[in-house]
């Protein structure tokens, strides 16, 4: 490979992965908050209490305030399949482009129209059917999120497809295997279970700030129970789910599970490694310092803590033999300690929800100081979880873009230019700190404002945040 | 009937979604500081296509994902070889969605300025951008023996594709104006009105041109004939002109039906022009991409027609609703816009 092309193609990665991991700081959000809503819309509509509506609106702005942004970068990420990866967007165009497909028609379509319904129609339509649209938004957030995650999928594991040796593009055989194969489902709930926690921890946080001011007590009290009640069960099913995930991963990726946990030969059973020093290289595979639990990787693989896990070593030869010569060892030390970053905060985001839970049932949750300001720190945590389990899963798959299929390398566009690849991740950089800067100046103002008053005369059919033009 | 035409149509018809819709959209947002004297004005103007921007613009998002699925050579050749072009759209168009939602957020009049005419910028720029993109599809651009692009950013660029570009702006601009006259009331309508017959000769004038061009163009680069294309020009060309009469007698309901059919019909003149061809190669014409040549296996062109059969009546029966929900008239005596319908219950 000319070192121009290298260029363009590690400019081009840097602009696919800022790009996403950016926009995936606002999707979580909107797949939380939308059922966080539906539910403070719902509680309003069944009592009436003025309460519900004055939280529904309140963090209705803060919804919308991101939804903005997170639809404005998804855009980008449709886009720049064909801008910056061109030869794998031909190559899997016939099976990749469906779900995509699907899910601008069938659900993009749905949350961007139901969104302006439900900004703009709470005096046109009744209270019913307005809060129907709350719901409808929700609806196409998660099948927004369910079609993404199965052409993702399909990069991790292709499946349902053939090879046409005479275009020499992959074409669709089973749109049923495509749409739904084990792996898509697993990721889905996890992605669902991430976004209910990043919505759920939002929610908490913001409500617990406002408490240790003593503003509002009575709102932010059942803001914050609410949401306790969410990221408890979703928080400790995550830990569940994220293990099983593994064991589905390890089937599908075995050399991304072995990269994961640094374990550069075949075990049986083996060990899991909580922390260590060193041993992420070919040169350097025994650290030089580490804590490890025996048999617990055997388990989160296999499902046994007697399981066989192979080695990044067995399934480099095994794959040279498979695909022909060449490196397929992902950055061991990149994923190692992005799953564990994963994966600690997310036992963190579970003992801080536990400790909500027992405070909660206590009734001192108004007076737990610690447990407030530990609450606003914690918003910070699910957004970080998130970024570490894409790089895991991203950066796991290297060097394939479709595992088996194609190489990274061979995916990125041929005519791009190192200029015009670096000319638009610049942009990218620039307009998107902007933006972010202004989105959390935004969101640092209106969550710290006390909740909107309902006046009277607004009565029923009460608005939600109000018309922002 | 293959359903590679059938998805050749189906596209054509979403990029005709797109530009009708989005269309005035863009136009609203040109006519900010022409139209918009007040705060008031430009609350109502923001008013008027702010609960249906978002689901206006998904049309571009399923235009692009139909055609990454149904013809992923066309998708991936055009994306790739319309690099710069689409990274200027991108940035126009996140600019804009964060205009819609941000700009209400603070009350400074130095923030709201600054929203409002970033809006108006990226609603000339956009679709400036967007004519000379997709009539260069028609007017060609180098494609390689391997159907990659082998040009660079100035092939884009000719004669026929700037005026495409400034003839699609000027249209949208009118369509903003019919759109003003439908959804406003009172002063605001008034000089919307008088906007749109202003502008209409003009926008009659160009658009006729552009479609003759168009034809000659086909002839030229894409070796057609003069029918079908002549029945769909001379359709837009009347849709044309009634909408100039239409705007001077301030019908406002038909002037904007004969804006929208314009629009439409330009797009097909330019679908038309291009079958069965979806991306014009110049000077190697023989390297063109077809409908053929790019496109998706038989298999996934069904289950996509299976897909978008069940789908897209769906879409079109939501969004219907959403306008006839927000029909009402902004502005006016009605200065908050939206607190005058009753409620049902106590």
């Amino acid at each position: 490979m000319s070192s121009v092309l290298a260029t363009t193609l590690s400019l081009s990665r840097w602009q696919f992965a800022t790009t996403t991991l950016y926009h995936f700081i606002f999707v979580p959000l909107t797949l939380g908050l939308a059922p966080l809503l539906a539910i403070m819309q719902t509680r309003w509509y069944r009592s009436r209490d003025d309460k519900w509506l004055r939280l529904t609106r309140f963090f209705g702005v803060l919804f919308l305030i991101n939804f903005a942004i997170g639809a404005a970068t998804g855009l980008v990420q449709e886009f720049q399949f064909g801008m910056n990866w061109s030869a794998f967007s031909a190559f899997v165009g016939d099976v990749f482009g469906s779900p995509l497909a699907i899910e601008g028609l069938g659900a993009f379509m749905l949350e961007s129209t139901f969104i302006g319904l439900w900004i703009f129609g709470r005096n046109r339509l009744s209270p019913r059917v307005h809060l129907a649209t709350i719901y409808m938004v929700w609806l196409g957030t998660w099948l927004s999120a369910y079609f993404i995650i199965a052409a993702n999928s399909w990069m991790q594991h292709p499946v349902g497809y053939q090879l046409n040796e005479q275009t020499g593009r992959v074409q669709a055989n089973d749109i049923g295997e495509i749409l739904f194969q084990k792996f898509s489902l697993f990721a889905f709930v996890h992605v669902i279970f991430a976004g209910l926690m990043t919505g759920g921890f939002l929610v908490l946080g913001v409500a617990c700030w406002h408490l240790l001011r003593e503003r509002n007590v009575d709102l932010f009290r059942s803001a914050a129970t609410l949401a306790i009640v969410v990221v408890l069960p979703v928080s400790g099913l995550q830990l569940l789910v994220g293990s099983e995930f593994g064991v589905t991963v390890t089937d599908a990726q075995p050399m991304k599970i072995a990269a994961t946990e640094a374990l550069w030969n075949t075990e049986e059973p083996a060990a899991f490694s909580l922390f260590q020093i060193g041993g992420f290289s070919q040169d350097d595979q025994t650290p030089s310092f580490d804590i490890e639990i025996p048999g617990l990787l055997s388990f989160l693989a296999t499902n046994s803590f007697h399981g066989k896990v192979v080695g990044l070593n067995q399934l480099q030869s095994q794959y040279e033999q498979q695909f022909g010569p060449g490196n397929y060892i992902p950055d061991v030390e990149l994923v190692y300690w992005s799953m564990r970053v994963m994966a600690y905060l997310g036992t963190l985001s579970f003992g801080l929800a536990a400790w909500g839970a027992w405070l909660l049932w206590r009734k001192k949750l108004e007076n737990a100081k610690w447990f407030q300001r530990a609450a606003i720190a914690g918003i910070a945590f699910p957004f970080l979880s998130n970024f570490a389990g894409w790089i895991l899963t991203e950066s796991g798959r290297q060097p394939w873009v479709a595992f088996g299929l194609l190489k990274t390398e061979n995916a990125v566009s041929p005519t791009s230019s190192v200029w015009s690849v670096g000319l638009s991740l610049g942009v990218f950089m620039a307009l998107y700190a902007v933006l972010g800067v202004a989105d959390f100046w935004l969101m640092r103002r209106y969550a710290r404002l006390d909740p909107p008053e309902i006046e009277t005369d607004e009565g029923e059919g009460a608005p939600l945040p109000a018309p922002g033009y | 009937m293959s359903l590679q035409i059938v998805w050749f149509c189906l596209i054509g018809v979403l990029w005709t979604g797109y530009f009708l819709l989005e269309g005035f959209d863009f136009g609203v947002g040109m006519l900010l500081p022409v139209l918009g004297r007040s705060e008031d004005d430009r609350h109502t103007m923001f008013e008027s296509i702010g609960p249906i921007w978002d689901g206006n613009e998904v049309w571009l998002l399923v235009a692009g994902g139909a055609t990454f699925a149904a013809f992923p050579v066309w998708y991936a050749t055009m994306f790739s070889g319309f690099y710069l072009a689409l990274l200027a759209i991108l940035v126009l168009l996140i600019v804009r969605v964060v205009s819609f939602e941000w700009r209400g957020k603070a009350e400074s009049p130095g923030w709201r300025a600054l929203w409002t005419w970033l809006n108006t910028i990226a609603s000339f720029g956009a679709p400036v951008i967007w004519g000379i993109a997709l009539s260069s599809l028609l007017s060609g651009v180098p494609i390689g023996e391997d159907q990659s692009f082998v040009g660079d950013f100035g092939d884009l660029f000719t004669w026929y594709t700037v005026f495409a570009g400034i003839t699609v702006t000027v249209l949208f601009a009118l369509h903003g104006a019919t759109f003003l006259g439908i959804r406003t009331s009172g002063d605001l309508r008034e000089r919307a009105e008088r906007t749109a017959a202003r502008l209409a000769p003009l926008a009659a004038l160009m658009g006729a041109g552009f479609l003759i061009w168009t034809l000659v163009v086909a002839s030229d680069r894409n070796d057609k004939g003069i029918f079908p294309g002549i029945v769909v020009v001379v359709a837009a060309a009347v849709a044309a002109v009634a909408a100039v009469f239409l705007t001077r007698a301030k019908r406002d309901g038909l002037a904007f039906a004969a804006t929208a059919a314009t629009i439409a019909l330009a797009v097909m003149t330019l679908f038309i022009s291009l079958y069965p061809r979806v991306m014009v190669s110049a000077p190697n014409f023989e390297n063109s991409l077809t409908i053929e040549n790019a496109s998706s296996a038989n298999y996934t062109l069904t289950v996509m027609t299976i897909a978008a059969g069940v789908l897209l009546p769906i879409v079109l029966f939501y969004q219907g609703w959403t306008y006839h929900v927000f029909r009402k008239r902004l502005g006016g005596g009605d200065p908050a816009g939206a607190t005058s319908s009753a409620r049902s219950e106590p």
